[in-house]
């Protein structure tokens, strides 16, 4: 892997990572209004499927949307402030948490229910194809996702259309409290795909570079025409579900057992393993502390909406 | 020169063809409506016409294809979805009022919708519980959505028009009955502004708005009364707008109001427009204004009891006259 890549993958994990650590502590201070779904333990997962995609590729995400966001490409100022509920938000703080997208950065938005985001992508990828463009739509989702019938709709349409779409599926093997296993028969839930008759691969989702590489591959393919594919993608949420989770479902030894095999610990062994220096590692956390304290002051000094705007974007208006 | 009739159906089939000729980003999806011709025979022939990157016979997936609705929609598509009957709006109902409805305001007006799904509602065709209900005013309850409800040929087409080129997602509801009915109908393009009603015609002593397929039996309850009561008909034509201005100013005119339609009275579109005549102008009013409409109940398939279940034409007169008497 090119050192530079790496090292920029490096960055965009640990700079979601703070983001998170920043978003859980002014949340337990109460500086914003609401409930967050953090990304911690998931990184690599957006970081490597998003390092390949342009502005002109479409995501969709879920309620545990910021790493997506940010690995996207969104500013972290307005994600940030849209976490606030504040007007420099990237939805002027119309959204929050769940409720994040970016049409310049081809965002498509978070979504605060289940599978949503998922036919609404394939409806993306049937544009795509429409304009004959090579860009391609990446739909993310968690392991609970998959008993919805949005999700199977939808991956029906999408493989009957032969449609340019990557579902990326993020096991982190909690729907909330409730256990994958417990709501599915399926060994792995990449075999799910077999339905469709559509490729399907799983990866472990905390090592950036499998996820990289296969996503690199997968991509490349759906770009020039090989129809939808599916990705499941292993890895573990530390946090809670939200804010509100006492997490009384998971012991605290399989907790320990997956922060042993934390994405970004992991992929800094690789690193030093090419020859980078804690030093440098300790100046790239530094700089994306930096970026996130600036964040916190963006969003905490942006405006509030004006009472006006609660009946603003209501409906959008004809530009001719 | 003669004026050129066209039925309901072939008015909105000419809008369909006018859209996909003029437009490349209007594409149509539903099921059944490629060979078939759509389950009531309103998408016929635009299949061949346009191909199938154009026209989608979709799977019996309605939650999956509305929602792809409305992502094409967000990336610069202009789908037009049909939904066999209004009934099975409850299976993309999640899309509909939790996504199109909300994509622009909860993204802060960066994304929009434009999506049209048509979709026949009411009573009359002995179908039963199941492909008879009309259930527009769950759509006119979600703010974000435009709902539409054309009563005759000529409106089903110039409200389509408007409906394609909005922004917005519009609910658009045809009636079943109407599809055989026939109108003027002009052979080129026009499109009638969403909240405009349409005075279908003019009278002094009773007001009477009514929607869909009620606005005909209205005129043909005020023709039979006509000897000896003016009534003035009203159709919004789309419940979100809604034009109250006309039917205020028709009010006060008459003092008199009787709203009709054929889906379930209570809670429905005749409370909120007999409640808006009632706040925005009270001494206007010469008595209490009436409601008639559809009754409490699923439409049963037997034929007496499914036409007793929603206004006829007698009942209509008879609360006609009941008002006019007071």
């Amino acid at each position: 892997m090119d050192i530079n890549l790496a090292l920029n993958m490096y960055e965009m994990m640990v700079k979601i990572r703070a983001f998170e650590e920043e978003v859980m502590r002014s949340s337990e201070a109460k500086l914003f209004h609401g409930t967050t779904h953090l990304y911690i333990g998931q990184e690599a997962v957006a970081t490597g499927v998003c390092a390949h995609l342009s502005d002109e590729d479409y995501i969709t995400s879920t309620h545990r949307s910021h790493g997506h966001a940010i690995a996207k490409g969104l500013d972290v100022d307005k994600v940030m402030a849209e976490i606030f509920g504040k007007r420099g938000g990237s939805c002027k703080g119309k959204g929050g948490s769940m409720h994040i997208a970016d049409s310049k950065r081809g965002h498509l938005g978070s979504n605060g229910v289940v599978a949503a985001n998922i036919p609404i992508a394939v409806g993306a990828a049937l544009t795509l194809k429409l304009e004959e463009k090579s860009n391609v739509v990446v739909c993310f989702f968690g392991d609970g996702a998959i008993n919805e019938g949005a999700f199977h709709e939808a991956m029906n349409l999408a493989a009957i259309w032969s449609l340019p779409i990557i579902f990326v599926c993020e096991n982190n093997g909690y729907g909330m409290s409730t256990k994958i296993s417990d709501v599915t028969n399926l060994e792995q839930l990449k075999e799910v795909a077999k339905s469709y008759n559509m490729t399907s691969y799983a990866v472990d989702g905390n090592d950036l570079e499998a996820v990289y590489v296969l996503s690199d591959q997968v991509i490349s393919e759906v770009r020039e025409g090989s129809g939808p594919v599916f990705i499941e993608s292993r890895t573990y949420r530390y946090a809670g579900h939200s804010r509100s989770d006492q997490q009384v479902y998971r012991s605290k030894d399989e907790v320990i057992a997956w922060k042993d095999r934390d994405p970004i610990a992991l992929f800094e062994e690789k690193l030093q393993g090419l020859g980078v220096s804690q030093i440098d590692l300790l100046k790239i956390r530094s700089k994306v502390k930096e970026n996130v304290d600036q964040a916190l002051v963006f969003a905490m000094n942006s405006e509030e909406p004006s009472l006006e705007e609660l009946k603003t974007d209501l409906y959008a208006e004809r530009v001719d | 020169m003669k004026k050129r009739k066209l039925t309901y159906r072939e008015a909105i089939r000419e809008c369909l063809f006018e859209q996909l000729n003029k437009d490349k980003k209007v594409i149509l999806l539903g099921e059944d409506i490629g060979l078939y011709g759509g389950a009531h025979r309103v998408t016929e022939g635009l299949l061949e016409q346009f191909g199938s990157k154009r026209i989608y016979d979709t799977p019996i997936s309605e939650l999956g294809f509305v929602g792809m609705a409305v992502g094409a929609a967000m990336t610069g598509l202009r789908p037009i979805v049909d939904i066999q009957f209004s009934d099975f709006l409850t299976l993309p109902m999640d899309q509909i009022v939790n996504q199109a409805a909300k994509v622009h305001y909860m993204y802060g007006g960066q994304l929009s919708v434009p999506l049209v799904i048509r979709t026949p509602s009411g009573a009359g065709t002995g179908a039963a519980s199941q492909h008879s209900q009309s259930l527009e005013a769950w759509f006119a309850h979600v703010p974000g959505l435009k709902v539409v409800q054309p009563s005759n040929a000529y409106d089903a087409k110039g409200l389509l028009h408007e409906a394609v080129e909005d922004e917005n997602p519009v609910i658009f509801f045809e009636h079943k009955l109407l599809y055989n009915q026939a109108s003027h109908v002009p052979n080129t393009y026009y499109k009638i502004p969403f909240g405009q009603a349409n005075v279908l015609q003019e009278g002094d002593d009773v007001t009477v708005v009514a929607t869909g397929v009620m606005v005909s039996r209205v005129l043909e309850a005020a023709k039979e009364l006509s000897s000896y009561i003016s009534v003035e008909v009203i159709d919004p034509r789309t419940l979100v707008p809604l034009d109250m201005a006309t039917i205020i100013k028709s009010v006060e005119k008459t003092g008199k109001l009787i709203v009709v339609h054929e889906a379930v009275e209570r809670y429905g579109i005749g409370a909120e427009i007999v409640s808006q005549v009632v706040e925005r102008a009270f001494d206007a009013l010469t008595c209490a204004p009436l409601r008639l409409a559809g009754e409490a109940v699923p439409i049963p398939n037997n034929k007496e009891l499914e036409r007793f279940a929603i206004p006829q034409v007698g009942a209509i007169v008879e609360a006609i006259k009941s008002i006019h008497t007071i």
